[in-house]
């Protein structure tokens, strides 16, 4: 055993060991120190009796209050649903002019449909629902579909072009440069420009409105004001989903591109599918 | 002639390597043996320029072994050095990626694949290239014993700088296995462990041929670390590739298995790597800077055993609420509550070294340094026991507020005792007077220091605000706020976090000026913290 050594300035006794000249004082563990570890092992072995914990050979301890996580998520979830069950189960079982003409089934079905597009809908329409280049702003009257609560339904629920439900809204522009000659597309662009009283060839307009109507009218109205069957848009509300200017309308017309949009019915279920209709329609521009 | 063996050896490696490159199942792993035919040819051609023809001399080889071998550790200190600056910096880069998300340079400079080479630059390349090259010192003088194995002890050292580039280029190359901390692909795997288990001989070894009576507590948990670190690699890591010349593999574990196994590995690697190994470290340096000796030997006897039992168990906490089972969660949970006390342990073992030193806080920064990190080692081993109760859990899972802790842990006490000992080896290992500065070392604490407690305190707020954003209902049982919501509340928090990373990585490049300087030998003229001016000499 190694000599027996003081300390100097601790006047505690070292081990008598050293090594590269550290020694180690022999003091004892601090009471304060080995009385917490000890109440963390009591209260250890207390939690490890209320809960589950020892594994056995097939299942493991239940525990003296039985717990399990999946009992209790489900006992959560369940109670959730009961507090919103009545009213709920009344929104499932009411069509969309019943709910709108029942005050509290609105404000629920609004305040459930608010939650629900902030997790689906945003990041297409954006947050406050404005949309953007290629995707509606849903605040303004402008409807490609209808405006209605019952057309805002049946759009969320089926979808727009969506290839996985069957009921989708579908409807294609033809690509005009089939059709058209170049110039006759240049003419058309301009009469659609001119509808809007923005800067345009007055020599090309005449022409265009010939071809509009011979061309456009079946689809988006002889006045050019839109058709919400074939969801084909008003062309004279200065409010345009993709396209800007001139040159751009041309594109569209000799190569459209369509939007998609997917159905939701299947995947958030009727009842949410209606309180997102609510939602929108209150959000300025319900029919 | 010397160099012969590891000549022929990293010679017939490139080969392979070129093979490799040649044979390949797919491209990644073509391109990744193109890394490692130009590392390995690297290495030839400096070490072929470093070829002498004289013959090894008997008495001279006898000399050298007589003393200690620190030129392995030289290397080692430098490589720490680099290695956290570059860890920092990509830690600071990843931050301000989240902030401003048009930062993200795809493919390579996503930040998906900056994140992992985040975390293993600064866990393995500057935190073990810190343990590697403080431990080959520390046993050395604690043992009295040259380092067993010879040159094996450059084995260790290049191989695991091979490791790390082999790492760091396949995670920009977007080569991973997914598993977080465990990210290298099987091939890289099983170099590593051949380099560990090549260190732990090393290490091992020289404990056996010892002078000293009795291994010192140091050594204990450096071994621990080197132990337990191999286990956890080797079996975390178990895969099958789906070619011996591709990438891929498959893990031998699937579904929660998998999910239990990645975390008894991922949380044993903060447990051995970052704690246990630098406890080893603060065993030696805390006390030799301070003068001062250990304050209780029962008590490193008992935290020691009580940590290594506790910690191994604690995994499952980062499994709350999951498909794991109930009663893992609960084990995982009462173990990691349990382990609080085992890691305080150490904390007041370190900080009550200082007992008859404390003056030392005001007039050494160096001290200064250590004392700030086993105090960050102190707060960030009780919030880690709180966060893994599991009501504490279901608020701060997924949350910032695990980052914030994380690096609470490391950059707080990884960082800072590394540091110290970086500070306190160069002078000895290039035996100069001093180091060049002291006043950039006290900078270095000033920056460091507030740049945690900004990061700290800014991702605690981060993590809290996340949490309750994601649970608040309104009266009518709905979310109030979407994700998208909350991630976009976290910008300011963001670019804080960026500030405080700043800082601390500002620190390291004054470090790493300073510890430059001190090896090409330049003193700084300075007044030194503490040191009485004389114009405030009292007049005869």
């Amino acid at each position: 055993m190694a000599d027996k050594h003081i300390d100097d300035i601790s006047g505690v006794e070292t081990t008598g060991h050293e090594w590269d000249g550290i020694r180690e004082l022999n003091n004892p563990l601090p009471r304060w120190w080995l009385w917490t570890f000890y109440a963390t092992i009591v209260w250890a072995i207390g939690y490890v009796i209320v809960y589950p914990a020892i594994p056995m050979l097939k299942d493991a301890t239940r525990g003296v209050i039985n717990y399990s996580s999946r009992a209790e998520l489900t006992k959560e979830v369940a109670s959730a649903k009961a507090a919103q069950g009545a009213l709920a189960q009344k929104i499932a079982a009411s069509s969309m002019d019943q709910i709108l003409a029942d005050p509290q089934l609105t404000q629920f079905a609004t305040a459930a449909g608010a939650a629900a597009f902030k997790v689906n809908c945003v990041p297409c329409h954006g947050s406050g629902a404005a949309g953007g280049a290629g995707y509606p702003n849903l605040n303004d009257n402008d409807w490609l579909w209808g405006g209605s609560a019952e057309a805002i339904h049946q759009t969320i629920a089926h979808g727009i072009r969506s290839s996985d439900d069957p009921e989708t809204r579908l409807s294609e522009m033809p690509a005009f440069a089939e059709i058209l000659k170049p110039d006759q597309i240049r003419q058309v662009a301009a009469y659609v420009i001119s509808l809007t009283d923005k800067p345009h060839n007055p020599a090309l307009v005449e022409p265009g409105k010939q071809v509009f109507a011979d061309n456009c009218a079946s689809c988006h109205g002889e006045n050019a004001q839109g058709n919400r069957e074939f969801g084909a848009p008003n062309l004279a509300d200065a409010i345009w989903l993709r396209v800007h200017g001139e040159d751009e309308i041309a594109k569209q017309v000799q190569a459209p591109k369509h939007g998609v949009m997917p159905a939701w019915q299947a995947r958030l279920g009727e009842t949410t599918v209606k309180e997102l209709a609510v939602y929108v329609h209150s959000l300025g521009g319900g029919e | 002639m010397n160099n012969a063996v590891p000549i022929v050896a990293l010679t017939v490696g490139a080969f392979l390597a070129l093979l490799g490159a040649g044979f390949a199942y797919d491209n990644l792993f073509a391109a990744h043996m193109w890394v490692l035919f130009f590392s390995l040819a690297a290495g030839t051609i400096v070490l072929l320029r470093q070829l002498k023809f004289a013959p090894a001399s008997k008495a001279k080889a006898n000399a050298a072994a007589s003393e200690y071998f620190d030129e392995v550790i030289k290397y080692g200190t430098v490589a720490t050095t680099f290695w956290g600056v570059v860890g920092f910096l990509v830690g600071v880069v990843i931050a301000l990626q989240l902030a401003f998300p048009d930062l993200n340079f795809g493919p390579w400079f996503n930040f998906g694949r900056m994140r992992p080479l985040h975390t293993s630059a600064v866990i393995f390349a500057f935190g073990g290239n810190a343990l590697l090259c403080t431990s080959f010192y520390v046993v050395q003088r604690t043992c009295r014993a040259r380092l067993f194995g010879g040159d094996l002890a450059w084995f260790v050292f290049w191989g695991y700088q091979l490791f790390i580039i082999l790492a760091a280029t396949g995670y920009l190359l977007g080569i991973t296995q997914g598993k977080e901390y465990a990210e290298p692909e099987w091939y890289v795997d099983l170099w590593l462990t051949v380099v560990w288990v090549a260190y732990l001989i090393v290490f091992l070894g020289t404990i056996l041929i010892r002078k000293e009576p009795h291994i010192y507590v140091a050594n204990w948990f450096y071994l621990a670390f080197i132990v337990t670190i191999a286990m956890l690699h080797i079996v975390n890591n178990l895969a099958v590739p789906v070619s011996f010349l591709g990438v891929k593999s498959y893990s031998a574990f699937s579904g929660v298995q998998d999910a239990l196994t990645q975390w008894w590995y991922g949380h044993n690697a903060v447990g051995f790597f970052l704690t246990a190994g630098f406890l080893g470290m603060m065993y030696y340096f805390v006390p030799k800077q301070a003068g001062r000796p250990v304050y209780s030997y029962r008590l490193s006897i008992i935290h020691f055993w009580a940590l290594i039992f506790m910690y191994i168990w604690a995994g499952p906490h980062h499994l709350h609420y999951t498909a794991l089972p109930d009663w893992a969660q609960t084990l995982g949970m009462v173990f990691s509550v349990m382990l609080w006390m085992p890691s305080w342990g150490g904390m007041i073992n370190g900080l009550m070294t200082l007992s008859g030193a404390w003056d030392k806080i005001r007039t050494d920064p160096i001290i200064r340094m250590m004392v700030i990190a086993i105090a960050f080692y102190g707060m960030s081993t009780f919030e880690g026991p709180m966060m893994s109760v599991k009501a504490v859990n279901s608020l701060s899972h997924y949350t910032d507020w695990t980052i914030g802790h994380v690096h609470s842990g490391a950059l707080g006490w990884v960082g800072m005792i590394s540091f110290g000992a970086v500070y306190f080896l160069v002078p000895k290992l290039w035996h100069r007077n001093r180091l060049y500065s002291l006043a950039m070392v006290n900078w270095h604490f000033w920056l460091a220091t507030l740049g945690i407690v900004v990061y700290a305190a800014v991702m605690w707020v981060a993590g809290i605000q996340q949490g309750l954003m994601w649970r608040e209902y309104d009266n009518q049982g709905f979310l109030v706020y979407s994700f998208a919501e909350a991630v976009a509340a976290m910008f300011p928090y963001y670019v804080l976090r960026a500030v405080g990373g700043g800082m601390y990585l500002l620190g390291s490049l004054i470090m790493a000026y300073n510890i430059t300087m001190t090896i090409l030998g330049y003193e700084r003229q300075e007044t030194l913290p503490g040191s009485a001016p004389a114009a405030l000499q009292p007049a005869e």
